[in-house]
């Protein structure tokens, strides 16, 4: 057992097929909520759970749903944001891949809760085969009885498809995926109005992500307290965090909010390989900013994260070592950002830009001395000034790298090269 | 967006989608209350039939979505997935973002160019391949890796995917 509540049966043989799915207890919560426990009563357990996003800014799940209108004469609709492009990040794919049935009945209990009679799974164009594999998750839940009309018995109706983007990181934050399920380019909207008001068509929408749907069909079935029995009292519950770098066993862990990170890396991971340190760990995918090694100890939870001066985000854990250029490092995340911006918001696209150009004058070795308070400049100047998150992703690592490793970039200043780079050799005959 | 290849050739004979793709393609509109939102699934399974969208082809589900043509060039130039110009029958998209960069992405790219001797964005004369640097793939912590048109492969090195490589008629 990897896990005790989403991985606990994710290695059964056979789990993708309903038969399998059924025989571990599947669509009984289903069975046993429709019908019999009214959607407000549904929203109420879900927040009294504590539930909160997983996709990354940790949103109480329950009160997403309760933004929902009551009296708005509009069709309802839920959104599984499956998109998954947050660097570091992998959960959703495993799930998705061995559990397909679990976010199905997730997300009928969920369109339940908010009346919605249509869903869609958001899937990044690169998942074109977790698209088959949930489309025939799909089509045995419907033939058993457990979409279409009237499902499980009840009187409530409900239809889901899935919908495969085609390569933009920008889709998974939630107004840009309305905006690309709608047929546009995926560019995000202004908030407010909130998708939960004016979402996909105009209409009253819950987004949601992988993971926080695959949470409320145990949490319906066994109550709030129960969930409560794992993690802290703000962040309630287990999460999954994916370990990538040059630690001895990378992988998805399943752990309860607030276990500390060096427990993660140590006692699940089997630390570092090749006799490398740990020197810095981003906790919650690229867009968040680092934690130096000094910090281990902190818990991964929401709070205790964010008191750190980081965000526990996706629960991407990404391990820097020892011998890897800090410089390097945010060089390659900011190049992201650059080829990511959608291009909508000025700040985003144009600074970006300038702090690749920074970054590249760093690592040819003609940085100058004014370089590392322009990269602060710059990202103060995208900070909180464009329409959605992702010109902050790219501010916020590197106004931390410099906080924490600011010796890192002005010996690349004075030195004209990397202070350590295990991969400098092989990166001399590689275009950026 | 920087990224998106400039429009190289142009196949008139497109004019309707194949008997063949007619299900597939009803089935996609039947998902969405309007005929806008099809849009990408009609992409794709235009390129699905044709290997790359074409102005033709891009005509083509313009007028099936009912949506001025301009605008499907523009969502087509969008998305980074979308093929628009003939790309190999292997078409090897390489991750080299920060975990696989951290796992040796560099030089498996490096590794990648020598040995088909073509760069991000070519295609070996043969057609057989196309190489192309992308953005993560969300394997993590299976990395180096890439994709092989859809199929994933991972913790990769060079000794892997030259073996991988030899697969890939």
């Amino acid at each position: 057992m990897r896990g005790p509540l989403l991985f606990k049966d994710i290695d059964t043989a056979g789990l993708t097929s309903i038969a399998t799915y059924r025989q571990l207890g599947g669509y009984e919560t289903l069975v046993a909520t429709l019908g019999k426990t009214s959607p407000d009563e549904c929203i109420e357990i879900v927040k009294a759970s504590g539930l909160r996003g997983r996709g990354g800014a940790g949103f109480p799940a329950g009160m997403k749903w309760g933004f929902v209108p009551k009296d708005s004469p509009k069709p309802r609709y839920l959104v599984c944001n499956a998109d998954e492009s947050e660097p570091g990040t992998f959960k959703d794919r495993e799930l998705m891949e061995k559990n397909p049935h679990l976010l199905i009945e997730g997300c009928a209990l969920a369109a339940y809760a908010i009346n919605a009679h249509v869903g869609y799974i958001y899937l990044r164009g690169e998942f074109e085969y977790i698209q088959r594999i949930l489309d025939r998750a799909l089509a045995e839940a419907r033939a058993a009885g457990f979409l279409g009309r009237g499902i499980a018995g009840s009187g409530f109706d409900v239809e889901i498809h899935t919908h495969l983007g085609a390569g933009a990181y920008i889709c998974g934050e939630e107004t840009a995926l309305l905006s690309s399920l709608e047929g546009y380019r995926g560019q995000p909207r202004l908030k407010p109005p909130f998708p939960a008001v004016e979402g996909l068509y105009a209409c009253p929408t819950v987004v949601n992500n992988v993971e926080t749907l695959m949470n409320v069909p145990s949490i319906l079935r066994h109550g709030a307290a129960w969930y409560r029995q794992w993690g802290t009292e703000k962040s309630p519950g287990t999460k999954i965090f994916s370990v990538s770098g040059p630690v001895r066993r990378p992988g998805n862990y399943e752990l309860p909010l607030g276990t500390p990170l060096s427990e993660l890396i140590e006692k699940h991971c089997g630390g570092m390989r090749d006799g490398l340190k740990v020197k810095a760990v981003i906790p919650g995918g690229s867009s968040v900013p680092l934690l130096p090694a000094s910090l281990l100890d902190t818990g991964l939870d929401f709070e205790s994260m964010t008191a750190a001066g980081t965000m526990l985000g996706s629960g991407g854990v990404i391990v820097i070592d020892d011998q890897t250029c800090i410089v390097d490092a945010l060089h390659n995340i900011t190049r992201f950002y650059e080829h990511e911006s959608c291009g909508k918001c000025t700040p985003c696209r144009e600074g970006t830009y300038w702090m690749v150009e920074v970054f590249e004058r760093l690592e040819a070795g003609r940085g100058r001395a004014a370089d590392i308070d322009l990269l602060n400049d710059v990202s103060d100047n995208i900070l909180g000034k464009s329409f959605c998150a992702l010109g902050d992703a790219a501010a916020m690592p590197v106004m931390g790298a410099i906080k924490h490793f600011r010796d890192e970039f002005e010996y690349h200043v004075t030195h004209r090269r990397c202070m350590v780079n295990r991969r400098r050799e092989v990166l001399a005959g590689v275009a950026p | 967006m920087s990224h998106a290849p400039a429009v190289t050739a142009i196949d008139p004979e497109v004019r309707d989608w194949p008997a063949s793709r007619r299900v597939e393609v009803d089935e996609a509109l039947s998902h969405y209350p309007n005929r806008r939102s099809a849009v990408l699934p009609l992409m794709w399974i235009a390129q699905r039939e044709w290997g790359w969208l074409s102005p033709p082809v891009l005509r083509l589900v313009a007028r099936t979505a009912e949506l001025p043509e301009p605008e499907v060039f523009g969502i087509a130039t969008f998305y980074t997935m979308f093929n628009l110009r003939p790309v190999g029958r292997h078409h090897l998209q390489v991750c080299m973002t920060i975990s696989c960069s951290l796992m040796g992405a560099d030089r498996l790219f490096r590794h990648l160019e020598r040995k088909l001797g073509i760069g991000h964005g070519e295609t070996t004369p043969d057609g057989r391949f196309t190489l192309r640097r992308v953005e993560c793939l969300a394997a993590c912590g299976r990395g180096p890796c890439m994709q092989v048109n859809f199929d994933y492969h991972e913790n990769l090195d060079e000794a892997r995917v030259d073996a991988l490589l030899e697969t890939l008629t």
